[in-house]
């Protein structure tokens, strides 16, 4: 009996999570202008997305390019700055490692829309041009703490001699680095890519107040704006169902990778 | 073997972490060949002399030479040294061959060399077949062998070696050790070699640099550091030992147990506080009342594998260590002598507390970080800057660190036959030495209280 009122309760709760997406992936298979009403199988919303024969396909095409270069960009240069980040703060005493480690994390449980703001008046503040630029550097800065929490764990694991092992055997530090560090930290940086693209990818409120006024839309903005319209535009039910399983199939390899990587330790 | 040429000196060099001095002008030269163990328990700066040599840290004070040039700003990748590190530091991510050839292969070194030198190597570690094997498949011995081989492929002037041995179990080590010593022979290269334990070290070494607190204590072959150490430290740390107090009446006469006893030492003066240390080993039973120095009855008698431990009270009332083969029964009277050639004589460190202070008022002077109370003092004024000496045995212990003037914890506690003498450092960084016949463990945490009447306080001369 209770393991029948556990399983009920998980699958209540797995259902009321996932409904909203199945819907959506299901009528992403009919033509209905309306979300609800099912008019038949079709694959046409996605021929159209990908034939571009929508209403103001040009700038969901561009939104859907600026969302993955803006992701890609600033994961990347997230990697590489939080991971010099990571061996620093690793590298730092007692007190002062903790202080640094809990100042990393206050970006990550801020408000998006507190983030947004403040980047939005520091902009203006230095009188930056807004546009991508800004909203590459504002996806940079709250990428960063997730990579840099993903590559402290590997640090730790690692022995503190293999650096100095490495130096001793006639390594300059660059080529310590590059032939040792960055080879075992490489599992950590790359999961920390795969968080800071998926938070790019799907990040409205900061995109929002720091893209500026040239008309800069990434997919959030522009779904957004075509929902004020009236009504999202049919397609979109394609799109968000493709992007959701680019999404699950990213978290399956981090999974997958992180479950290959405790087996070898045993 | 050691040639006189000296590869490596060390020419006052200290170093601090923070405001921790971790050595302090430490003098040491090392000679071309030469396998030189650093032992000290730990903490006592032995590591820290390793990594000064490897150039993974650099002194604050001092120069380090390399066949007589200054090596201290070259980076540890230019100096013509390997090192094997405590916990191997083995490259995970590369096979046995990669690991071995790292080195090589930075040094563009020919594949087909590198192949050569590779197998050689490996073949000198016994481990020929492991080539493939990943890093990680490896057991605790068996990474210890790969991480030698890749230290030695690079034909270092000097090997360094931290604690190589310290993770692997008993008989491992134990046969590693001959073949470190072997690799040493064969090689001809300098071995600089950091331990803590005593036995490895009386092993492995040409010479032996005993170390404590950030200072060397000794440095000498095995047979000189067991034989003669020169302070209770070095003969409390290196084997067992009986550490006594005792009196030096004239040269090669001495006193201590309440007997008399003739020894080989001179030049100390005569009638001069001493520290006497006799192994276990060397003092014998006898039933030739002719031989006996003094008697003393068996108090435990354990057996110990080749030799039995017994401890003994002396017709004085102090306790031995004795070994020997043949076990006597506990309650035996037995007959005991020492030969004056195993009295080893030591001059006293230190024969009571001396501490710098300043008068608080007319009762209270301030010293090691607390206010003690004293007996009025005449010509001295409040504010006067003192020196108070105070005798070992009048120091008090307190279970309970809020109970004494000062707090501190028992630092190092040697057994003196009939009472302890232990070190004690307190909270403020002084170190107060106690003697007392409770019994006291290092680490434990104490309070410190002094009767007034046991402060002898005098004025400072004016510099």
């Amino acid at each position: 009996m209770k393991r029948f009122l556990a399983k009920t309760y998980i699958w209540i709760l797995l259902i009321l999570l996932y409904t909203p997406l199945i819907l959506i992936a299901v009528f992403s298979f009919t033509e209905s202008k309306v979300l609800g009403s099912w008019t038949g199988f079709s694959t046409r919303l996605y021929e159209n997305l990908f034939t571009g024969r929508i209403q103001g396909s040009a700038t969901l095409l561009s939104a859907v390019e600026n969302t993955l270069l803006i992701a890609l960009v600033s994961a990347a240069v997230a990697m590489l700055l939080g991971t010099v980040a990571a061996i620093g703060i690793f590298n730092l005493q007692g007190r002062k490692r903790r202080v640094v480690s809990f100042l990393n994390n206050i970006p990550m449980i801020n408000p998006d829309v507190i983030t947004g703001v403040s980047l939005f008046l520091l902009f203006i503040f230095l009188h930056f041009s807004q546009g991508y630029l800004t909203v590459i550097l504002a996806h940079i800065s709250f990428g960063t703490p997730y990579v840099v929490l993903s590559v402290l764990p590997k640090l730790q694991q690692m022995n503190p001699n293999v650096y100095e092992a490495a130096l001793d055997l006639g390594a300059t530090p660059v080529q310590a680095l590059r032939k040792v560090l960055i080879p075992q930290l490489r599992p950590g940086m790359v999961s920390g890519f795969i968080l800071a693209f998926t938070m790019s990818l799907d990040d409205f409120a900061v995109t929002f107040f720091t893209r500026g006024t040239i008309g800069l839309e990434t997919l959030s903005t522009y779904i957004y704006a075509d929902a004020r319209k009236g009504g999202l535009t049919p397609e979109l039910r394609a799109l968000m169902t493709l992007i959701f399983l680019i999404i699950l199939i990213l978290l399956i390899v981090i999974n997958v990778r992180q479950a290959k990587m405790n087996k070898d330790k045993e | 073997m050691a040639s006189e040429e000296h590869i490596i000196d060390l020419k006052h060099v200290s170093k601090r972490f923070g405001d921790k001095t971790v050595l302090d002008d430490i003098n040491l030269y090392i000679r071309k060949g030469e396998f030189v163990t650093l032992l000290g328990p730990s903490g006592c700066g032995k590591t820290t002399t390793l990594r000064l040599i490897g150039g993974f840290l650099a002194p604050d004070e001092g120069e380090i030479l390399l066949d007589g040039k200054d090596i201290s700003s070259i980076p540890p990748y230019k100096r013509p040294f390997n090192t094997v590190f405590q916990r191997y530091a083995l490259f995970p991510h590369l096979d046995v061959y990669e690991n071995i050839a790292f080195g090589l292969k930075l040094q563009k070194v020919p594949e087909d060399e590198i192949e050569r030198r590779v197998k050689r190597v490996l073949k000198l570690v016994s481990m020929s077949d492991y080539e493939d094997r990943d890093v990680d498949s490896l057991s605790g011995g068996q990474q210890q062998r790969v991480a030698i081989a890749r230290a030695l492929v690079n034909q270092p002037k000097i090997l360094l070696l931290d604690e190589p041995l310290a993770a692997l179990d008993l008989k491992m080590r134990q046969d590693m050790q001959i073949e470190l010593k072997e690799m040493h022979k064969k090689l001809g290269i300098t071995f600089i070699y950091v331990t803590h334990d005593q036995e490895e070290a009386l092993t492995l070494s040409d010479t032996i640099v005993v170390m404590n607190e950030g200072k060397i204590q000794q440095i000498g072959t095995p047979i000189d550091i067991y034989n003669e150490p020169v302070n209770c430290f070095v003969a409390d740390f290196i084997g067992e030992s009986n550490i006594l107090k005792g009196k030096m009446l004239r040269d090669r006469r001495v006193a201590f147990i309440k007997h008399e006893f003739d020894c080989v030492d001179e030049g100390f003066g005569e009638m001069t506080p001493v520290d006497v240390v006799v192994r276990p080993e060397d003092i014998y039973f006898t039933t030739d009342p002719a031989k006996c120095q003094f008697k003393a009855t068996v108090n435990s008698c354990t057996f110990k594998g080749v030799h039995y431990e017994m401890w003994v009270d002396t017709d004085t009332g102090y306790e031995l260590m004795i070994q020997d083969y043949d076990p006597y029964p506990v309650g035996a009277e037995v007959m005991l002598y020492i030969d004056p050639d195993d009295i080893q004589v030591m001059r006293k460190e230190r024969t009571r507390n001396v501490m710098d202070g300043k008068m608080v008022d007319e009762t209270h002077v301030e010293m090691i970080g607390g206010v003690f109370e004293c007996l009025p003092q005449e010509g001295i004024a409040p504010g006067d800057d003192v020196r108070v000496t105070v005798r070992f045995e009048k120091v008090d212990l307190e279970d309970h660190q809020e109970e004494g003037v000062v707090a501190g914890e028992v630092h190092f506690l040697l057994y003196k036959g009939d009472h302890y003498h232990l070190t004690i450092l307190t909270e403020d960084g002084y170190h107060v030495w106690v003697d007392t016949n409770d019994i006291w463990d290092k680490g434990d945490l104490v309070g410190i209280t002094i009767a007034p009447e046991d402060l002898l306080i005098e004025k400072k001369n004016e510099a």
